[in-house]
């Protein structure tokens, strides 16, 4: 293996790492907030259909995102209601709108582009690759190392800023302290004079925002189209990524960028043959497909260390006699 | 002395911090407040005592703008002001101290008390001020707080006085506190007393609701009694007693003090040595060693969370322990068990938490009063089915010795209150005739009429010849009902004392001092 392939792995794993990064944001202010929110891959899963169905339709790269972060905010829409207006389950209404993303997402796919539920390639619509390099004029695969740093969409940068936002946003205003506030105790933030409800839907609002990001960028960056189920469970990685972060952005980060890499290799790597450094065992290419799903089960069952949720996590606010 | 809603008896020209005028209120078909007047002057400690239900809470929540009154109107400071919510009841300078504190565990202190106060969109300012007001007020009023802090790291008194500074940064002047020595001990709510003494030389108003006679009679200038959902009267402290207000609270003569002869205990029934129990690595209950002989109560005081739960859970068979029990002369086993052999054992347990280990709320009275004992013949039909008719029966009969309201068999534990569950559990465990009771906070959240019974209900257990373990946080309650007090701290026994101890010196105890030091 060379320096060009471990660039290319590196640069891939930004890629691969992005829509869980944004995934992962998203989960955050919904969590931080005490609203548990299962619905990020269904919520993915539309904004990736809506915004390569409507850059196809309209050719523009901006219709695509505007429609993608719609979709997922409509479903955001739902999930509020069902969890913080009428107190409803939110696991029921997460895991509700994953089912019906998904089989909208086909069902609307094949009878609007009769494509077998894809949507058609995209061409001028599809979000700019390498806009920066093309800015300046500069040739990737000749400059491997600008490459890894700068060949990437706006949306990669967009998430990478995003962590260090959110943690401004949380640590250091008003909005943050708030929010952190009401996902631990919400009856403190009601007493205090501060809108549980209003508080709440926000987060879900910023939480849709970052879904349907983390959505486009996977059918209109990463891919030229929108494939059923394209997501491929990246909405309940990210969830996992969340509790090995332990809520928090920074970790966040780092937590996404480990699931990017094992995604990385397994693209790179199908058949990983150990002959050549002198064992005679040949890893299929399944295994390695695989990491990624291996590192969420351990993270779930708790080998990374105790992840202490939001305390009022999952439970609707109903101000007590 | 004069009962009635005492307006116009303060002849200052001050107007009052609060007036509430025909304030009235229902919850579907219940009605929480009916017509409640009551006025409280500017700079005074005023008192709301009443019975669990008598609608305490829900004025003070219409106060806080928690709830809109369905009728009448409120006066702060002489002005008639709308308090439709929260945000209303702060700008109209009102605080509230809740009894369960509606602090954010892991936010540090400073960030607690900005919460919904801050300056602007950035917490540095906000943050910075508060620093400053803070230290301003822990030195006016002896509040002393570290402002960096994490709040649950904080013990209970100290969250007390950050709720309380909450309030002031809020420029409260009218403090409003639930019930806020149920947690403390009583050197803490010594202090609570001074610091709210302190408030109100300072021209604050302060409204202190507790159904703890002592304390009104202790700190309040006036007093105003509340029962069923109507304000029965206001008085001033200095002309009344505890037994007039207990009267005007239950609405009958009322016994405080606890009617019993002195004990004849008998053999020994339970022998404890150097018991321990440790939960998630920490050991709780750090080698305790006494017994109780037969005809005796003995009392186990001490701040909540000092161990005693670990006893009682220990004793139950609900945790597991270390060291020796030996009841009736013969050892029991410490692993490996479950609250049925205990029970086999002759132990009965009315447990602390009555909603958690006590009953299942969702399921009726009758099914609640089978627990532990469904296998009791006489609740059996055959090898398989069980006859529910004759628990139900049974039930109903429990129901009516117990004066169970409403004696409804078929009614889910939750929709009976406070005081009507707890007789429920006392009634199942007591009634088995057990040769020890242990029993946890029988009166938590029991009003005055039920507690008397309880207390009646207990002591005749004992003079039946039956030993009984009383574990209670209310050191009255203790020191009425026990013939031998041995009182708790970090999980060791600090001493035995007898119940007429002076409560100071019980109260150094529980704080883990002993006389040396």
């Amino acid at each position: 293996m060379d320096l060009i392939a471990i660039l290319q792995i590196l640069e891939s794993t930004i890629r691969m790492s992005t829509p869980l990064l944004f995934a992962c944001l998203a989960g955050l202010y919904s969590e931080r907030a005490g609203v548990f929110d299962i619905g990020l891959e269904g919520k993915m899963l539309a904004a990736a259909f809506a915004g390569a169905a409507a850059a196809a339709v309209t050719g523009s790269a901006l219709a695509g995102v505007l429609a993608g972060i719609g979709a997922a905010l409509i479903l955001a829409a739902v999930h509020g209601l069902a969890s913080i207006t009428f107190r409803g389950n939110q696991l029921i209404s997460g895991v509700a709108i994953n089912f019906f993303a998904s089989g909208l997402t086909i069902v609307l796919g094949a009878a609007w582009f009769g494509q077998g539920g894809q949507t058609p390639a995209l061409s001028e619509g599809r979000l700019a690759q390498t806009p920066i390099l093309d800015l300046f004029g500069i040739d990737g695969h000749a400059h491997p190392v600008l490459e890894l740093f700068l060949g990437h969409g706006i949306l990669v940068y967009v998430a990478l800023l995003a962590v260090p936002f959110t943690w401004w946003l949380l640590y250091r205003t008003r909005f943050g302290l708030r929010l952190r506030a009401v996902g631990e105790n919400p009856a403190a933030v009601d007493t205090a004079g501060v809108s549980v409800v209003r508080l709440r839907y926000a987060a879900v609002g910023i939480t849709a925002v970052l879904c349907g990001l983390a959505g486009v960028y996977m059918s209109m960056g990463l891919n030229t189209s929108f494939q059923r189920e394209m997501t491929a469970g990246r909405g309940y990685i990210a969830l996992a990524a969340l509790i090995f972060a332990k809520w928090k952005p920074v970790p966040a980060l780092w937590a996404c960028l480990l699931f990017g890499f094992l995604d990385a290799i397994s693209i790179r790597f199908q058949n990983i043959d150990l002959n050549g450094i002198g064992i005679p065992v040949v890893i299929p290419g399944q295994f390695t497909n695989a990491l990624p799903f291996i590192l969420t089960v351990i993270i779930l069952a708790g080998f990374v260390g105790k992840a202490i949720p939001p305390r009022a996590g999952g439970e609707p606010y109903v101000k007590e006699r | 002395m004069s009962l009635g809603t005492s307006s116009g008896r303060q002849a200052t020209a001050a107007p009052f911090a609060i007036e509430l005028r025909g304030i009235s209120k229902s919850f579907g078909p219940v009605q929480a407040n009916r017509d409640i007047n009551i006025a409280v002057p500017k700079g005074t400690i005023h008192g709301i005592i009443g019975e669990n239900g008598a609608g305490k809470s829900t004025l003070m929540s219409i106060l806080y703008g928690f709830y809109k009154a369905d009728a009448g109107t409120i006066l702060i400071n002489g002005t008639e002001t709308a308090i439709p919510d929260s945000q209303s009841a702060i700008r109209a300078g009102i605080g509230m101290v809740f009894q369960h504190f509606k602090l954010v565990q892991n936010f540090t202190v400073l960030e607690n008390i900005i919460l919904g106060a801050e300056d602007g969109p950035l917490l540095n300012t906000s943050l910075a001020r508060a620093r400053k007001a803070l230290t301003d007020l822990s030195r006016e009023y002896d509040l002393d707080v570290d402002p960096d802090a994490v709040v649950e790291d904080l013990s209970v008194g100290h969250q007390q006085r950050v709720e309380i500074l909450k309030a002031l940064y809020r420029q409260a002047d009218i403090l409003i506190l639930d019930e806020p020595t149920g947690v403390l001990t009583p050197e803490e709510a010594d202090h609570l007393f001074r610091i709210l003494g302190g408030l109100r030389d300072q021209g604050k108003t302060v409204i202190l609701i507790t159904h703890k006679l002592r304390e009104i009679m202790e700190t309040t200038d006036n007093v105003s009694v509340m029962r069923r959902g109507t304000m029965v009267g206001t008085v001033k402290t200095a002309e009344t007693n505890p037994e007039q207000l207990a009267e005007l609270m239950v609405g009958r003569k009322v016994l405080l003090q606890v009617d019993k002869d002195a004990a004849n205990p008998g053999r020994e029934v339970l022998r404890v040595e150097d018991l321990r129990v440790t939960t998630d690595g920490v050991e709780r209950l750090k080698g305790v060693s006494f017994s109780i002989r037969a005809g005796e109560i003995v009392g186990i005081a001490g701040v909540a969370g000092n161990g005693q739960s670990e006893l009682l859970e220990a004793l139950g068979g609900i945790a597991e322990a270390r060291g020796r029990i030996v009841m009736n002369g013969a050892d029991l086993a410490l692993k490996g068990l479950n609250g049925q052999s205990r029970r086999e054992a002759g132990i009965a347990h009315v447990p602390e938490d009555r909603q958690v280990l006590g009953l299942i709320m969702d399921f009726a009275a009758w099914e609640n009063v089978g627990f532990g004992y469904h296998n009791d013949p006489k609740y059996q039909k055959n090898a398989v089915l069980m006859d529910n008719a004759a628990l139900r029966a049974d039930t109903e009969a429990k129901m009516a010795r117990f004066d169970v309201r409403p004696p409804i068999p078929t009614l889910a534990a939750k929709n009976f209150s406070g005081g009507n569950q707890q007789k429920i559990v006392v009634a199942r465990e007591i009634e088995r005739n057990p040769d020890l009771l242990l029993i946890g906070q029988p009166t938590r959240g029991v009003d005055i009429g039920a507690i008397e019974f309880i207390h009646k209900q207990i002591v005749a257990l004992r003079d039946a010849g039956k030993a009984v373990l009383l574990v209670s946080v209310e050191l009255d309650e203790i020191r009425s009902l026990s013939d031998r007090v041995l009182v708790m701290f970090d999980g060791q026994i600090m001493g035995e004392r007898p119940p007429q101890t002076d409560e100071r010196e019980l109260g150094l105890l529980m704080a883990g001092m002993t006389e040396k030091s």
